[in-house]
């Protein structure tokens, strides 16, 4: 069993290179081997999750070295639950690709994406720091790639931007793991969390820098405000698809906060005092805001839907950031319906874009398509706000509910209600000045006739809404599911010594064979 | 050497960090280089500075140097190394195109007026 958790990182990393040499010439081959990919991706993804939801906590020891010296990957229960959200998602932001034909406006689509997906599971998995900033340069450098697929001015422009501003964020994540080496001399996260709890309570400047630069890194990943300035353009200028699979990338801050900040520097440690609920909270309460007033204040859809990124991405951050285990179920809860709702909504603005021509949230004459674009964008919007019935409304009361004890709830409540309502009025206008107002609107001239989107399309971005009407209808099962992922977090014991007790190559003088 | 090695992290930073504010994507892309010349000093002193030791264990050594930065340093290179180059075909490919290396979004652009306002 223990083989298949490296099967996630090298079967993109066969993938991709496959598809580069032998299907180059060939969308039609490219995207058979892609979707077969991804579907292999989601079998073992499943079966991961299903042998670690009882709690067993799998090692996979590269070259058999054992932990602090060679590199190991780790699945428990939360690993497995991201590796399956990504694959999960990938196969219908993959469908879309296809079906609107994006794939096929440049010639390396389905291997960099091959190898976006190489990242994000690497990531997901590893359990030593600096090869996390390793599968980190993996996955920017396949979104690199990605985000200016199909070319365009402006979005080699955003591009340069997103770019520029993620090289920085990877310098800093290497300022980051220099001083946690210097300071305890291992980057293996539960060698780490061993030795960090070791650290003298008089002498932790060093470690708290470095614990503080490692949040700044992953909150830029996380796009917390005020780090989120490279968000809006990026996701934006996208394409579609490609935003979509963005809408995972905020998540993998979020999962290495939740990793590094319970496993290494858990809330009940001294050096580390403060940094949750004196600057984590209200930096996320800030991006909440600042992110539903965005969706208020934008002009164009695909602005609008990146802001309501930010937005939720803010309320997954306030709930991280109470750092209790209820505080951790919720924003695990709230992770998969954020990744799935920001998906929809920006595939639904390709949807738009398609028909419609033009994503200026000004009256235009009925688009083509337009009757179900606007039922899915209607579905997708009330998911997003976080109305009734879907998945948004619970993962909220979830996120209400665990912020119940903490000292800063009223602000919660009031901020996340509050701007709950502002987002709702932001996407009830885009709603009914994209939709409505069409029919109000004479067309100018009777030019070219937008053919309506390919079926494919409408078929992913309905998968995705069924999943999450999924989530909404076995909402029990996954908090239960949520809460035992937050338990075992927060009992990290048997993560550590499964790491550092596993016997491998060089791992126990006392053995006597050497 | 403790003293030069490490104003030369600072001085490297300094002027990285001055660069990258500059908003032209040739002098960033030159600031960003300096910073990751810094943190590959940086990180190479994470490991303790020694002066001629051995990194790896043989007969008749007492005093070794740690190895570890020294491949963690390897590795930052290469990353550095591709990443500029990626961002610097894909600057250029934005120059070449729009004539124009600021960036920031300029105000005057239709699209952005809508961001400037609610980051400010």
């Amino acid at each position: 069993m223990t083989h298949w958790i490296v099967a996630p990182v090298i079967l993109p990393a066969l993938g991709a290179p496959f598809i580069v040499l032998a299907a180059r010439y060939h969308v039609g081959i490219q995207r058979v081997l892609s979707v077969a990919g991804v579907l292999a991706l989601i079998a073992i993804a499943l079966g991961l999750a299903l042998h670690t939801s009882d709690g067993t906590v799998i090692l996979y020891r590269m070259g058999d070295w054992a932990a602090p010296f060679g590199i190991v990957l780790v699945a428990d229960r939360l690993s497995t639950l991201m590796v399956l959200l990504t694959s999960v998602l990938s196969l219908f932001v993959l469908l879309f690709a296809i079906g609107s034909g994006w794939d096929s406006r440049g010639r390396h689509f389905h291997a960099l994406f091959q190898f976006q997906l190489m990242g994000l599971m690497g990531a997901f998995l590893t359990g030593d720091l600096f090869n996390l900033f390793v599968f980190f340069e993996v996955l920017l450098i396949a979104s690199y790639g990605l985000m200016i697929h199909a070319g365009g001015n402006t979005r080699l422009k955003a591009g340069t931007q997103y770019v520029l501003f993620n090289l920085i964020a990877s310098t800093l994540f290497l300022f980051a793991l220099g001083s946690i080496y210097a300071e305890t001399g291992t980057l293996n996260m539960a060698d780490l969390a061993n030795r960090a709890a070791l650290v003298d309570p008089q002498e932790t400047v060093g470690i708290r820098v470095a614990a503080v630069l490692l949040l700044l890194v992953f909150a830029i990943k996380a796009a917390v405000v005020p780090l989120h300035f490279w968000l809006p353009s990026s996701y934006a200028e996208a394409p579609a698809p490609v935003a979509a699979l963005f809408a995972i990338m905020t998540k993998v801050g979020a999962y290495a906060i939740i990793r590094v900040y319970t496993l290494v520097f858990p809330p009940n440690m001294e050096a580390t005092a403060g940094l949750y609920d004196l600057w984590l909270l209200p930096a996320a309460l800030i991006s909440v805001a600042i992110g539903m007033i965005g969706v208020l204040a934008a002009k164009r859809l695909d602005r609008l839907v990146a802001y309501s990124i930010i937005g939720s991405m803010g309320i997954v951050m306030v709930s991280i950031a109470l750092f209790t285990p209820s505080g951790i179920a919720a924003a695990l809860y709230y992770i998969v319906h954020s990744t799935l709702a920001g998906a929809a909504l920006f595939l639904i603005c390709d949807l738009v874009l398609v028909g419609r021509g033009s994503l200026d949230l000004k009256p235009r004459p009925p688009a083509a398509g337009n009757a179900a674009t606007a039922a899915l964008f209607f579905v997708g919007a009330t998911a997003m706000v976080g109305l009734p019935p879907l998945s948004g409304f619970l993962g909220k009361l979830l996120v209400l509910d665990a912020s119940f004890n903490s000292d800063l709830v009223v602000w919660i409540w009031a901020v996340i209600l509050g701007s709950g309502l502002v987002s709702i009025v932001g996407f009830a206008r885009a709603g009914s000045i994209l939709f409505w107002k069409a029919h109000a609107t004479k067309a100018e001239d009777d030019g070219v006739l937008l053919s309506p989107p390919a079926t494919l399309s409408y078929v992913a971005v309905g998968g995705l809404i069924a999943l999450m009407a999924g989530q909404t209808v076995f909402a029990g099962q996954i908090h239960g599911f949520a809460t035992s992922m937050a338990d075992q977090l927060f009992a990290p014991q048997p993560y550590i010594s499964t790491v550092v007790e596993t016997p491998g190559k060089l791992s126990a003088p006392a053995k006597g064979d050497h | 050497m403790e003293l030069l090695v490490a104003s030369a992290i600072g001085i490297l930073t300094a002027g990285g960090l001055y660069l990258t504010l500059r908003l032209r994507t040739f002098p960033v892309i030159l600031g960003i280089s300096l910073l990751t010349y810094a943190v590959n000093v940086f990180l190479f002193t994470s490991g303790r500075l020694a002066i001629g030791a051995a990194p790896i264990l043989r007969d008749g050594v007492s005093t070794y140097t740690d190895p570890l930065p020294q491949a963690l340093v390897l590795t930052a290179i290469v990353i550095s190394f591709g990443m500029s180059a990626v961002v610097v075909m894909i600057a250029l490919g934005a120059f070449l195109g729009a004539d124009d290396d600021h960036v920031d979004d300029l105000p005057d652009a239709e699209t952005d007026s809508d961001q400037k306002g609610d980051e400010a």
